[in-house]
């Protein structure tokens, strides 16, 4: 029943669409004053597509196997939240989901811009009811999520159990937000450029949708990590696997956006940089969503594949590009300030260092993820690009990179402040001796490494005076700021000082390796709802006086029946122990994974920073307005 | 002029990435061995299954002589499968039949061929799975058909009733 | 300016012949640079399936025998072709792979280049 409601609040949803463009084209030359029915319909969309979701949502706590969707993806053991969850745990209500975030940003757009001129507003509806439309069709026609199976299947097939977990919960829409949110940002650039409405004042109203989209985008990929680090189990928080890429794409697009949205708004340049930024970064949310729906990567984290699929997405896809090309080469009018005076040491050159080595680092994850797959139609031959390559491109930039956002917000001090000049030395000074102090113990490649980490905490300590200096002064982007400083200089000593040991232990043996004993003191077995579990009790003793007992799981769930690895992680404020074990075929030893990874929170911490800088900017403007 | 042939030249690119990943949907996204090379066999040494003494490759595979080397373990289900058809070939005098028992307990293996039958001429144990790589195997079953000291056809997975045919035309 | 694009390119350099000297820690880089086949985007460090492990056997049976990292890594492009390794070499299949990032750099370098050049006169 719920599914049927679902299904036909889709098709209505799909009708109010045409209703709204028909309004809108009529409404868009003869009257003067915004029509209210637009509205109206605009929100009677929305309330379709939320029963469409509730009737989704309903099925899977109800567990009706009569909805494929709902068979394919969960169980009658699974705990009440995962049945939930499972709703955008799989390809058909992901999109849904999509979908809604889809309809309410517009909705919310359309109340929130009513000083924003009248053909404007409905032009922005209209390239956003185009996505819609194409996402309605799309589901309806290639992933119905409320296809209906007969004879009823008395038992579900089960949700992942790797997926069965709080932060990938509460991941997809978060991350939803933010590469829809980026939709907003794309119908709203192809607008205001039709209507050659670019200007300072647009610039101050979109920069909140960039803001907002570039808030959700950080949270989301942030979560992502953190679930990737204790669930995936061997670690690692970032892969460089190709749907982890591609949710950095647009994230890193995104980013050079915004800084070049305050270039925009204050002094009118760059507008056809801006342009082309918003255009890609939606264009690469959907390449994103290409590249894992249709299955044409080998990842880590895959969806259902089906080609029928990516081609529907990648006919889309290039139909927008190619509108968008459309629009920018004939509609396109630079209303660049053609009289402002560009200055070598400006705050203007700092960001365009800043955008030159982003599209670099975005080139290179593009060209990293996109290549293989060019090779192979062409050449036949298969490649693989993983981690080495990412970080033999990306780690050297990194240095100038970080020292131009060093420096870059300082040029203008530079030139008049001689006092200034002389403190900037002195902290590059103490960044290098600090770094050489840290490197000379280690069996790293001197040069690279040092360097590497003088820039680290060289940003670091620029952007930690100026907390001093500056106050509550642009707080937002200081904090954005010294958050990314504090999450390259965790990285990178995190990655220095990581430690580890694997080896195989039967119960009751132990294992010594430098200072560090591992006694595996026993297991004891549990049986939980859908799983049963087996509970390893490891003893941990440092010889430098600590002492720690870790508990790592394997976990056998029953539907479908896999078996995952629990990692047992001890936080605290300096360094995470992180012990994973695992079952060795036809052996009657475990293979044991213990790590001492040392700063880790300091990593998710430094990206809520990040975030929260943004967040700032954000509450910032609410109060100006 | 200039942001004609810029234009041009962007909607010839556009167009190209969009038949290159049209083109690449078709593709698979895992690992496809390439079974047209015809490789050398590789060298190496290992025990036999049932003597625990050990052999090296060169006492085993002769020239002028069809050899089919079958990777399989007791625990692996699709063995099962094409066991029948094993069978079948170990009957025909102008192919010797090797297994190359992988990642097995011993017992197992032995019970497994009690109860299906032991259609292997000679069996090579390979416990740590080491053999199997050198061979460029990356999972059970696989077979291999030799002759002359190369690998002239590789069958991935449980050889069918099509795998079988076309082994039968190639020993004939 | 110059200076600065010297010392990226040794940087760069550098960083190519990055190595370490202990035996384990060799170990758990070549398997980090090797593809776990049978499964979906892991390592063979990452992985604990079957072929991971007879895989980690093999490339510690192979150091032990005195075998560099490159022999190692010759070995199972051998047997598996370039797939199996997650660092592509620099050959004519990848020649775009590896510069066409570089060039991207040079080109946005040019352009910023040549708007102040533009604007000043």
């Amino acid at each position: 029943m719920a599914s049927l409601i679902g299904f036909y609040s889709l098709i209505f949803g799909l009708f109010s669409s045409s209703v709204i463009i028909f309004l809108s084209i009529l409404n868009f030359r003869n009257t003067n004053s915004f029509d209210k029915k637009i509205l109206t319909f605009t929100s009677l969309q929305l309330f379709f597509v939320i029963v469409s979701f509730l009737g989704l949502i309903f099925s899977f706590i109800n567990s009706d196997f009569s909805n494929e969707t709902v068979y394919n993806h969960s169980h009658t053991t699974k705990p009440i939240f995962y049945k939930i969850s499972g709703t955008w745990g799989n390809h058909e209500g992901s999109l849904l989901l999509w979908l809604l975030v889809l309809t309410l940003f517009i909705f919310v757009f359309l109340i929130k811009s009513k000083e924003q001129s009248k053909q404007y507003r409905i032009l922005t509806l209209l390239f956003q009811q185009v996505i819609i439309i194409g996402f309605f069709i799309f589901l309806i026609k290639t992933s119905n999520p409320f296809n209906y199976i007969f004879p009823v299947p008395k038992e579900g097939l089960g949700l992942n159990p790797i997926l069965q977990d709080p932060a990938l919960a509460i991941h997809p829409p978060i991350l939803y937000l933010g590469y829809v949110g980026s939709s907003i940002i794309f119908s709203s650039t192809l607008a205001a450029t039709s209507l050659n409405y670019i200007s300072k004042k647009w610039a101050a109203h979109i920069k909140i949708w960039v803001l907002i989209s570039w808030i959700f985008l950080t949270l989301g990929i942030l979560l992502g990590s953190i679930w990737a680090y204790y669930e995936l189990g061997w670690g690692g928080f970032w892969f460089w696997d190709p749907v982890e890429n591609v949710s950095l794409m647009p994230w890193l697009a995104l980013t050079t956006l915004l800084h070049c949205i305050l270039i925009l708004e204050k002094k009118l340049l760059f507008t056809s940089w801006v342009i082309i930024l918003s255009i890609s970064t939606f264009t690469l949310s959907m390449c994103g969503t290409f590249l894992v729906r249709s299955g044409i990567l080998n990842s880590v984290h895959t969806f259902a594949n089906d080609p029928e699929r990516g081609l529907y997405i990648l006919i889309f896809l290039f139909c927008l590009i190619f509108l968008s090309l459309f629009i920018f080469f004939f509609l396109h009018k630079s209303q660049d300030n053609k009289d402002y005076n560009f200055f070598w040491l400006s705050k203007e050159t700092s960001i365009l260092i800043n955008n030159w080595f982003m599209m670099y680092f975005l080139s290179v994850v593009l060209i990293g993820t996109m290549y293989p797959i060019f090779l192979e139609v062409i050449t036949t031959e298969k490649i693989s690009v993983g981690p080495p390559f990412y970080n033999k491109l990306i780690i050297p930039f990194l240095i100038p990179f970080l020292f131009a956002m060093a420096i870059g917000p300082k040029l203008k001090w530079i030139k008049s402040n001689l006092q200034d000049k002389m403190n900037l030395i002195i902290l590059l000074i103490i960044s290098f001796l600090l770094s050489l102090l840290i490197i000379k113990n280690t069996n790293l490649n001197f040069l690279l490494n040092t360097i590497l980490v003088t820039s680290g905490f060289y940003l670091f300590f620029i952007t930690l005076r100026d907390f001093f200096i500056k106050g509550f002064n642009k707080l937002s982007q200081n904090l954005a700021h010294f958050g990314f400083s504090l999450f390259i200089l965790s990285i990178l000593l995190n990655n220095i000082f990581s430690s580890e040991i694997i080896t195989n232990l039967k119960i009751g043996e132990k294992f010594q390796k430098d200072n560090i004993e591992i006694n595996f003191e026993g297991v004891k077995k549990k049986s939980i709802n859908n799983y049963d579990t087996i509970i390893g009790k490891f003893k941990i003793i440092d010889f430098n006086g600590s002492e720690e007992v870790l508990e790592p799981e394997l976990r056998i769930y029953n539907q479908p029946n896999i078996v995952t690895s629990e990692a047992d992680i001890k936080t605290d404020l300096f360094t995470d122990k992180f012990m994973t074990m695992n079952l060795v075929q036809n052996e009657d030893y475990f293979n044991i994974r213990y790590q001492v990874k040392p700063f880790m929170i300091w990593i998710w911490l430094s990206v809520l920073l990040i975030s929260l800088g943004g967040l700032l900017s954000l509450l910032n403007r609410r109060n100006e307005n | 002029m200039k942001i004609k042939i810029f234009l041009v030249f962007i909607i010839v690119f556009f167009l190209t990435v969009f038949f290159v990943l049209y083109k690449g949907l078709q593709n698979s996204n895992i690992y496809t061995p390439d079974t047209s090379q015809k490789k050398d066999i590789p060298f190496f040494k290992t025990k036999i299954f049932y003597s625990e003494k050990m052999i090296s490759s060169e006492e085993i595979f002769k020239n002028d002589k069809f050899y089919l080397l079958n990777i399989w373990a007791s625990w692996c289900v699709p063995c099962r499968d094409e066991h029948a058809f094993l069978l079948n070939l170990s009957d025909s005098s102008d192919l010797e039949l090797i297994g190359l028992n992988y990642k097995d307990k011993s017992e197992n293996a032995k019970k497994f061929l009690r109860e299906l039958g032991d259609p292997y001429d000679f069996i090579l144990s390979d416990k740590d799975g080491t053999i199997s790589i050198e061979w460029g195997a990356y999972g059970v079953p696989e077979s291999f058909l030799i002759y002359n000291k190369k690998v002239v056809k590789k069958i991935i997975g449980p050889i069918t009733s099509k795998s079988f045919l076309e082994l039968k035309k190639v020993i004939k | 300016m110059k200076k600065i694009s010297y010392l990226i390119i040794i940087i760069f350099i550098l960083s190519l012949n990055l190595s370490s000297a202990k035996d384990d820690d060799l170990q758990n880089k070549i398997t980090k640079n090797l593809r776990c086949l049978i499964c979906q985007g892991q390592s063979i460090y990452d992985s604990d399936s079957d072929f991971a492990i007879s895989l980690k056997f093999l490339v510690k049976k192979k150091l032990d025998e005195g075998q560099n990292e490159q022999q190692i890594y010759d070995y199972f492009k051998d047997k598996y072709g370039d797939w199996i390794l997650y660092d592509p070499e620099f050959n004519k299949n990848t020649y775009f792979l590896w510069l066409l990032p570089i060039l991207m750099f040079l080109i946005g370098g040019a352009i910023i280049f040549k708007i102040f050049i533009l604007r000043k006169n």
